[in-house]
């Protein structure tokens, strides 16, 4: 059967990427000077704590009986303790998580949809203004760092069409009366709105780009040649011939640009104190709370191993001219 | 004229051998576009900037001279931030440490990378499958939560974040110099010179490199920009040298020192346009030199090409 094998190949290599990353992060936070507790910065942390974690976390053992101790307890699912609050990281990380995922599916799904449509006319009517409206502004928005376009934003855009700048709630929402659904998610969509925009736009900056190169170079191709000088309309010729064959690469260059999304995403949230895994990545660096870190590290890592895993099947899929 | 396409003529791949770099290659197709010239003339602003600044400042460019985040004035051509110090003194002390980081990443994952990808590329067999392997796993790996890792781990100056997004920047390197490797070797005085009887690493040094480096070159530049954007990233979250000034730290203190709550626009948006400004020039440049001198990204009787730096698919094919 065509493709059994590189499934197989594809979910092998995922799983060795992953088995990289896991061995990484034991390695990269046990390669610091001291060690991971005597950074540690809060208020209540005395000396005995800071004795008391050295021995929970097992740090008096032996390197290699530290690292079997931790990829044991990683196929259990116990990510550890947050070294602040004592709670299992894996807690620590749920709420942040959901608070996240769904700013940066809007902002993602944002960047995509006008990505694509822009890119698409702007290769369609090459060299006219339009393209080279898109091809600026597509470089102009590649070209801002996240966390500045969002200050910017801030600045110049909230408070005049009256958005919040920060959080993820109203704190008096629900005080005085009981909150109806619709309610309550509309003042989620409201401090949503603004994160995910920012997030969107830098995005948007990338895809546009990329689509558009990959759509010139497919109406470049000689089978749209053919299909001109078959006769078909010229808006058939772009959407089933060039707009199909150009989305192909398309989808594996959005998965490897994942990791630069989520890098967006953690200052994006930091700038509007979105309480998501990136502010919780934020806290966990200022405090050097390194469990947190690391899980979270951890999170971000497999999401986009995942993510990658799922483009390089789907482009398989889509294509049956890769054999490999 | 638009900076992602040029037209430059072909390469042509049968020519002989020229043992010295073809210094011509890479600044014809940048001469030739208007755009891409024009992103020169910016980058060369910002560099005179960041060697001769400092001698257009007087005295310390932290240094409190006027009230806190007072508009811009005569006096103030961009006004003061937080601290009372003068933006435009900040901002010119800045392009010295963002430019010095972006510049010395840059080489140092050019370096990597381009080690890695003409040892692969030239020796293929084991040693490819080793290092392709290796980089293939660090490809996945995404870059930024790498990079705040390890400068929260080991952060805090300047040379340390120098070195940190040079070891992680270089995948994208090694990828493209290895498919641009294989095909020198391929080619027929190269084959030549090894029936003569020459080494490999004469082979290498004399022969390929002078054919690869032009593409390093234009690389390098495109990797300008990422390092730039990721010394600001770093900086941001508070992992930046806190005794230095860059562009990246003023984006920091502007948010840190509340420029938002006092409207100080001032504050805030100069040090992202020049972040905006270098970036866009690199990646301009760098898209035109690629665009000219890698013939893999030619096809099509409209030689037109893909944004990214490469294209993976294809790479792992060839």
């Amino acid at each position: 059967m065509r493709g059994a094998d590189f499934v197989v190949k594809r979910v092998l290599f995922a799983l060795g990427t992953v088995f990289v990353a896991i061995t990484l992060n034991f390695v990269l936070f046990r390669a610091i000077s001291g060690d991971a507790v005597s950074a540690l910065r809060c208020r209540q942390c005395t000396q005995e704590f800071k004795e008391y974690q050295r021995r929970t976390l097992g740090l008096d053992k032996s390197k290699w009986e530290q690292y079997t101790i931790y990829l044991r307890d990683l196929a259990h699912g116990n990510m550890g303790r947050s070294l602040r609050t004592e709670e299992p990281v894996t807690h620590v990380l749920w709420e942040p998580l959901k608070t996240t995922i769904p700013m940066v599916a809007l902002g993602t799904l944002f960047a995509i949809v006008f990505g694509v449509a822009t890119g698409v006319i702007a290769a369609w009517r090459r060299g006219t203004a339009a393209d080279k409206g898109v091809l600026w502004g597509g470089l102009g928005f590649y070209s801002m760092p996240p966390q500045w376009l969002g200050l910017v934003i801030v600045l110049f855009i909230a408070g005049r069409i009256g958005l919040p700048t920060s959080g993820v709630k109203d704190p008096t929402l629900g005080i005085l009366s009981d909150p109806g659904f619709i309610e309550v998610l509309v003042d989620r969509l409201e401090h949503m709105i603004l994160p995910a925009l920012t997030l969107g736009l830098v995005l948007f900056g990338e895809y546009t780009l990329i689509v558009r190169s990959a759509m010139l170079e497919t109406l470049g191709e000689d089978y749209i040649l053919t299909s001109r000088a078959k006769g078909l309309k010229n808006w058939s010729t772009v959407w089933r011939h060039g707009f199909r064959n150009a989305m192909l690469p398309v989808i594996t260059l959005i998965a490897l640009s994942l990791g630069f999304v989520i890098g967006g995403a953690i200052t994006v949230e930091y700038v509007f104190s979105y309480p998501g895994i990136g502010l919780l990545v934020v806290e966990a660096i200022d405090q050097r709370d390194y469990p947190v870190l690391q899980a979270a590290f951890l999170l971000l890592t497999f999401s986009v191993i995942l993510f990658n895993l799922v483009a390089d099947l789907l482009y398989f899929k889509l294509d049956p001219r890769v054999t490999e | 004229m638009s900076p992602v396409q040029t037209g430059a003529p072909p390469v042509d791949e049968t020519s002989s051998p020229t043992r010295s770099l073809k210094w011509r290659a890479i600044a014809a197709p940048v001469l030739r576009n208007k755009s891409a010239l024009f992103a020169v003339g910016i980058l060369a602003v910002f560099i005179f900037l960041a060697i001769f600044g400092p001698l257009l400042i007087e005295g310390d460019p932290k240094a409190k001279v006027g009230d806190v985040f007072e508009p811009p004035s005569r006096q103030f051509w961009l006004g003061t931030d937080g601290g009372g110090a003068s933006m435009l003194d900040l901002l010119i002390a800045g392009a010295r440490i963002s430019l010095l980081i972006g510049f010395c990443a840059a080489a140092i994952s050019a370096l990597i990378g381009g080690t890695v990808g003409i040892l692969s590329g030239f020796f293929g067999g084991r040693t490819d499958t080793v290092l392709m392997r290796t980089t293939d796993y660090f490809l996945v790996i995404p870059d930024v939560p790498l990079i705040i890792v390890i400068a929260a781990l080991f952060g805090r100056s300047t040379w340390n974040i120098i070195v940190i997004i040079g070891v992680i920047y270089w995948t994208f390197t090694a990828r493209l110099l290895r498919a641009q490797t294989k095909s020198v070797r391929e080619r027929v005085y190269v084959q030549r010179a090894r029936a003569l009887g020459a080494g490999n690493t004469r082979l290498v040094v004399r022969h390929v490199l002078p054919q690869v480096t032009p593409l390093l070159i234009a690389n390098t530049v495109l990797l300008i920009a990422y390092a730039i954007f990721a010394e600001t990233f770093i900086t941001f979250l508070g992992l930046g040298d806190p005794a230095t000034i860059s562009w990246g730290s003023l984006i920091e203190n502007a948010f840190k020192d509340d420029a938002i709550i006092n409207d100080a626009w001032w504050a805030v948006i100069p040090p992202g346009v020049c972040v905006m400004l270098v970036v866009l020039a690199c990646t301009i440049i760098g898209q035109t030199m690629e665009d000219a001198l890698n013939p893999r990204l030619r096809t099509g009787h409209l030689s037109v090409r893909r944004f990214r730096v490469l294209r993976p698919k294809e790479q792992q094919e060839s």
